[in-house]
């Protein structure tokens, strides 16, 4: 064994018994530094003659790489074990709760609005609106509900001082207005829902000042009851999440309708429980019908050129239906505890690829 | 509207079953409300015979009876007086429910006496307020029969909900018709005799009205019965008058009721002796008085139609009878009035005297016309029948009113409208069932609808008539025909937003609610409702009285409510209407919500942080950013409206004039006014003020991600206090067009800086585009945001 073996196996030993990355830093100077041992055996090359240059030459230049890697995995390994030290240290609880973030809900008309809309939508309907302050004219006149006609005392209706020039003005006691707004802003084929608020002066258990009603409005040569039936058929069945849910039609009336009907659904009323879709049992769910030729000419459609059908429906009431929620009063009284337990998530859209039940 | 199945019955001849029926008439468009029989709840109770009534051994009120029933011979307690040996009494066993009560009898030790059932009262089974004692049978009773059956109680009662347009529904031969029309029997046709009239009658009868008041009372046909004999009306009469809820009272009055029921025809029958000459009908004179049937005193205006004598009014025509010309038990001479009187006149006069009677009901509605003459002579027989006496002749003032009118129907519509297919000869034979007559023409059936029938006017009304009784369970439902490809959407750019501006505040925290568009008086105040236009006549309660101006009050309401129950860090938004005239454009449409207490709850990791002015400000401009307005679009200006803090809240504006939002702290006076426990802020946006965005199609500006490393630079201006920080990073912002970004990272008044001042601190990102900055370059940029700001705010670097 030559100088430069003991040399190397004696700082490779050094290496080894480093304890810290300051002590390796140290060994690394005293063995590569300028003044360093290596480095000194280094500079003994210039005074050799060329064979013996090059053979010890490559034999130092080793001796160099090996303690150079030895020291830098040294320095490695107690930079780990020092990581190893601190982070035993380093603890949280991590069963504390997360920062709270504060979270917010959707209203299930909000809901159950898009829901709807979704489903007209794919079947062409646009969404159309009308003012909340309506006149007598368009809320019941142009509806086939003259001045004295006994529906105009079954509305309840909320009234505003008259105008000026004697107009009755009042709060619509249904979305029905909006069909004939639709209807004269522009020329047939029309197919539009209209949902929004409707008031009439009633107040128990089941009824609010303020409720929230969908009207469905389709214009055009050729529909007839048959389409009527199928859009409803198609629609329940859509929002209720139930495909063969049962329904039937009945005659019913409505001055703004001719022919007139309600519709009912299949449910089960066992142990007072209301369950749609199951059972025996009818729930009345929506009024509808062909529109009458009175309020298409109103409206200034000729009747014998156009018709088409009409429904409107409650849309606390199908989120009522849909998602058990047993009082309608508690739609309006923001209490924070009802909004967070049947609110929506903000991003939980209604879609009909993602489908509508919630 | 009720019936029973066995009245029913009487003028239809049919097999079916109650449910049968009921099933029919829903099907039919007489919507059925209920079917109750009362011999499913009287099942339990039967025929008892008393083998011995004697005193209970402990108490002297009470007996101790043994009682024959179906079950055997029991021992019963009974604290009825007239419980006694020999008696036939009705019986209630262990397990019946009692229907008064709705309690399950018990088997029961009365003052240590076992009692096994209870001997009953007519009030305890519902049937009367009678409990003086208990039910006595007549003495042939079977023991073990059905009580209900014996009292002819098992006859099942249906409710229907009349549609106002049937009035001849609302009499039970109505509704046999259309049941017949059905197909679900044979209706019995009517034969209805006129009386023998022995004598003239010595009232006569006028209609006094001018032509243009003539409508009110168009027919008016009356009788004289003489020497009748009122009493109670038979067992029959009184049976079904009670079973549909009405009080029998005396054989003239209740023949009235019946054949309001029985054939919607209202009549009158006035005790001859009190009226004073001959009877007139016309307008009522203003200030004339009624003593009305039902007990209450009317003082009349001068448009009711009222039925008067030589000395004043009788009764108010087709509404309310005159308690002093009523029928009584002494009553001798009965005049009987069958009449029409016009629907809106009856309907006005009972909305605006509030009463509600059956005739009234009919009358604004529509009576028969044709069955004016045969309602009287019915009315007639029944009072002949029950009363006696001798007949007069009818007297008659006016004419019928014509009613016949031809509506040409054209067969193919019944499909095109109805999309219904349904053989003609069908479609007649239900017309005809229904008592239409039809003529048929080449191309088209003239029909014309039955007297009772005042509906039908158009073919439409005669289509609904077939489909109605055919069967809309005989239409078959189609699709309806779908344009080629996808659907289109439904919302309009104004509409998307309302959905957006929900959904990004419930992102942010807040809780939707939906409030009524109406608030109190004082609430509506305190956030700007000034408009008396807006305030309703008839509200629903004094505190629902006023349209609301925003959607903040009922929102800062129903805040209150939350913290009265115990919920803290309340952040309620709603997006709806809100009323700033009363037409169509004075309705705006609001995204406003408001923040109480803390930004979020105490937590472990620090303290909370009180809502501010800036919570509010981050909710409005989240709300205009979804809306696609950028922060960068919109200026601030100091200061909102009165409902808001004036030096802590602000207004979003676009352009000079044009406000988009209001937010900040609540106006100390509103939370004072609201009871309300502060922090609390407030936003407003004005969705209808947001202008829509332009078509620019579906291209995104190309994205601008230089390959240079920007730099930033700090700087801190000191600045007099009333200088906007918007002021101060718009000028830096526009100093270079090297500046990418201004961002104010400080603001700072206080220690350390002069009174009237403050220090606003911004870091400028400067982006090169073409080549890395030298130093040089670098500071030139920085000289010019600091020229720019000091120009436009008089501020100087903090160094």
């Amino acid at each position: 064994m030559d100088d430069l073996d003991r040399l190397t196996n004696s700082l490779l030993a050094e290496v080894a018994t480093t304890d810290s990355a300051a002590a390796v830093e140290d060994l690394r100077v005293a063995a590569l530094g300028k003044k360093g041992s290596i480095t000194g055996l280094m500079k003994t090359l210039g005074a050799m003659d060329a064979e013996e240059r090059k053979a010890k030459g490559q034999a130092f230049n080793a001796a160099k790489d090996r303690i150079s890697a030895a020291l830098d995995a040294r320095k490695t390994q107690l930079g780990q074990r020092e990581m190893d030290a601190r982070l035993s240290f380093e603890r949280v609880d991590v069963t504390l709760p997360v920062r709270a973030e504060s979270q917010g809900r959707i209203h299930p008309v909000s809901q159950v609005t898009e829901e709807i809309t979704a489903i007209f939508a794919d079947m062409g309907f646009k969404v159309a609106e009308g003012p909340d302050i309506e006149d007598d004219w368009h809320n019941f006149t142009a509806l086939n509900i003259p001045p004295n006609h006994p529906a105009r005392q079954m509305h309840d209706t909320f009234y505003l001082p008259p105008k000026d020039t004697g107009e009755t003005i009042l709060l619509r006691t249904h979305t029905s207005p909006v069909q004939i707004r639709h209807m004269m802003s522009g020329p047939p084929p029309h197919r539009i829902i209209a949902p929004g608020r409707t008031y009439r002066c009633d107040s128990d258990m089941t009824h609010t000042p303020m409720f929230h009603q969908v009207e469905g409005l389709v214009i055009d040569r050729n529909i007839h009851m048959g389409h009527l039936k199928g859009c409803l058929e198609e629609f329940t069945r859509a929002i209720f999440g139930i495909p063969d849910l049962r329904y039937r039609l009945r005659p019913s009336h409505f001055p703004f309708t001719e022919p007139s009907a309600e519709m009912d659904i299949g449910c089960s009323r066992k142990g007072g429980v209301l369950k749609i879709g199951e059972g025996d049992d009818w729930l009345e769910i929506l009024g509808c019908g062909m529109v009458h030729p009175k309020v298409l000419e109103a409206a200034g459609i000729d009747p014998n050129e156009w018709q088409g059908f009409a429904f409107g429906m409650g849309i606390d009431r199908i989120a009522m239906l849909k998602y058990g929620i047993p009082d309608l009063r508690a739609f309006f009284e923001a209490d924070v505890r009802w909004l967070r337990h049947y609110g929506f998530s903000a991003l939980d859209v209604p879609t009909l690829s993602g489908g509508l039940v919630r | 509207m009720k019936l029973t199945l066995s009245w029913l019955k009487e003028y239809l001849d049919t097999d079916a079953s109650v449910q049968a029926v009921a099933d029919k008439l829903t099907s039919i468009g007489l919507e059925v409300e209920s079917i109750s029989d009362p011999a499913a709840t009287l099942q339990a109770f039967t025929v008892a015979h008393v083998l011995e009534a004697k005193l209970h051994p402990d108490a002297d009120r009470l007996r101790l009876c043994t009682v024959q029933t179906a079950a055997g011979t029991m021992q019963v307690v009974c604290g009825a007086p007239n419980a006694r040996t020999g008696m036939k009494a009705v019986y209630a066993p262990i397990g019946a429910t009692i229907p008064a009560s709705g309690d399950v009898l018990k088997k029961a030790k009365i003052r240590g006496v076992e009692s096994n059932g209870m001997l009953v009262s007519e009030r305890e089974l519902g049937l009367s307020d009678e409990h003086e004692g208990i039910i006595e049978l007549p003495a042939d009773a079977q023991v073990g029969a059905s009580f209900a059956a014996l009292r002819g109680l098992d006859d099942p009662v249906i409710d229907v909900s009349i549609t106002p347009n049937r009035p001849d529904c609302l009499g039970i031969y109505g509704i046999a018709r259309d049941l017949a029309a059905a197909g679900l029997g044979r209706l019995k046709p009517l034969a209805i005799k006129p009386a023998a009239a022995t004598f003239k009658s010595p009232i006569g009868v006028s209609l006094q009205f001018t032509p243009e008041t003539a409508s009110a009372c168009s027919y008016f046909v009356g009788r004289l019965v003489r020497n009748v004999k009122n009493g109670p009306s038979p067992e029959w009469m009184q049976k079904r008058l009670r079973a549909i809820g009405l009080r029998p009272i005396s054989a003239l009055v209740d023949m009235t009721n019946y054949m309001s029921f029985a054939f919607a025809r209202p009549l009158h029958v006035f005790d001859a002796d009190k009226v004073n000459g001959n009877v007139h009908v016309r307008l009522s004179r203003q200030g004339e008085k009624l003593a009305g049937l039902n007990g209450k005193e009317y003082a009349l205006d001068d448009q009711v139609t009222v039925i008067a004598d030589d000395s004043g009014v009788l009764a108010m025509g087709g509404v309310l009878g005159g308690e002093p010309s009523g029928c009584t038990e002494t009553t001798k001479h009965v005049f009987i009035e069958s009449a029409i009187f016009d629907t809106l006149r009856t309907a006005s006069t009972g909305r605006r005297y509030d009463i509600i009677s059956d005739a009234r009901f009919r009358f604004e509605r529509g009576v028969d016309p044709e069955f004016v003459v045969p309602g009287i002579e019915e009315a007639t027989r029944l009072v002949l029948e029950l009363c006696g006496g001798e007949a007069s002749e009818l007297v008659f003032a006016g004419s019928k009113p014509e009613w016949r009118r031809k509506i040409a129907v054209r067969p193919a519509r019944a499909h095109e409208l109805a999309g219904l297919d349904l053989p003609v000869a069908d479609a007649s034979r239900i017309l005809q069932d229904l008592g239409f007559t039809a003529e048929h023409l080449p191309g088209h059936i003239l029909v014309m609808p039955p007297s009772w029938r005042p509906d039908i006017h158009g073919e439409a009304d005669v289509v609904e008539e077939v489909v109605r009784i055919a069967g809309l369970d005989k239409v078959p439902p189609v699709s309806l025909p779908r344009a080629r490809g996808v659907a289109r959407p439904a919302l309009n750019a104004a509409q998307k937003r309302v959905v957006l501006a929900k959904r990004t505040l419930a992102a942010r925290g807040l809780l939707e609610s939906v409030t009524f568009s109406f608030t109190s008086a004082k609430l509506g105040a305190l956030f700007g409702a000034t408009n008396p236009r807006l305030v309703l006549q008839n509200p629903i309660s004094a505190d629902l009285d006023t349209m609301r101006p925003t959607v903040l009050p009922n929102l800062a309401a129903a805040v209150g409510r939350n913290l009265d129950r115990g919920a803290e860090n309340v952040a309620l938004f709603e997006v709806g209407p809100a009323y700033v005239d009363e037409t169509p454009d004075g309705q705006l449409r609001i995204a406003g919500g408001l923040r109480q207490g803390n930004a979020s709850q105490r937590q472990w990791s620090g303290p909370p942080r009180p809502v501010d002015a800036f919570d509010a400000k981050a909710d409005a401009q989240a709300v205009l950013e979804a809306c696609g307005l950028p922060a960068s679009a919109v200026t601030i200006e100091p200061g909102a409206p009165a409902w808001y803090h004036p030096g802590r809240s602000g207004t979003v504006k676009m352009g000079p004039k044009a406000v988009l939002a209001y937010f900040g702290e609540a106006h100390p006076g509103v939370l004072a006014a609201l009871g309300l426990k502060g922090p609390l802020v407030q936003f407003e946006v004005f969705l209808n003020a947001i202008p829509l965005p332009k078509d620019k199609g579906t291209n995104r500006p190309k994205l601008n991600a230089p390959d240079l490393l920007p730099v930033s630079r700090d700087f801190a201006f000191l600045v007099d206090a009333t200088v906007s920080a918007a002021a101060l990073v718009r000028a830096a912002e526009k100093a270079d067009p090297l500046i990418a970004a201004v961002t104010l990272f400080d603001a700072f008044a206080g220690k350390g800086i002069d009174p009237g001042k403050k220090s606003l601190a911004i870091a400028v990102r400067i982006q090169p585009s073409e080549k890395t900055l030298t130093d040089v370059e670098i500071e030139a940029v920085a000289a010019h945001v600091v020229a720019a700001v000091t120009k436009a705010t008089g501020g100087v670097l903090r160094t």
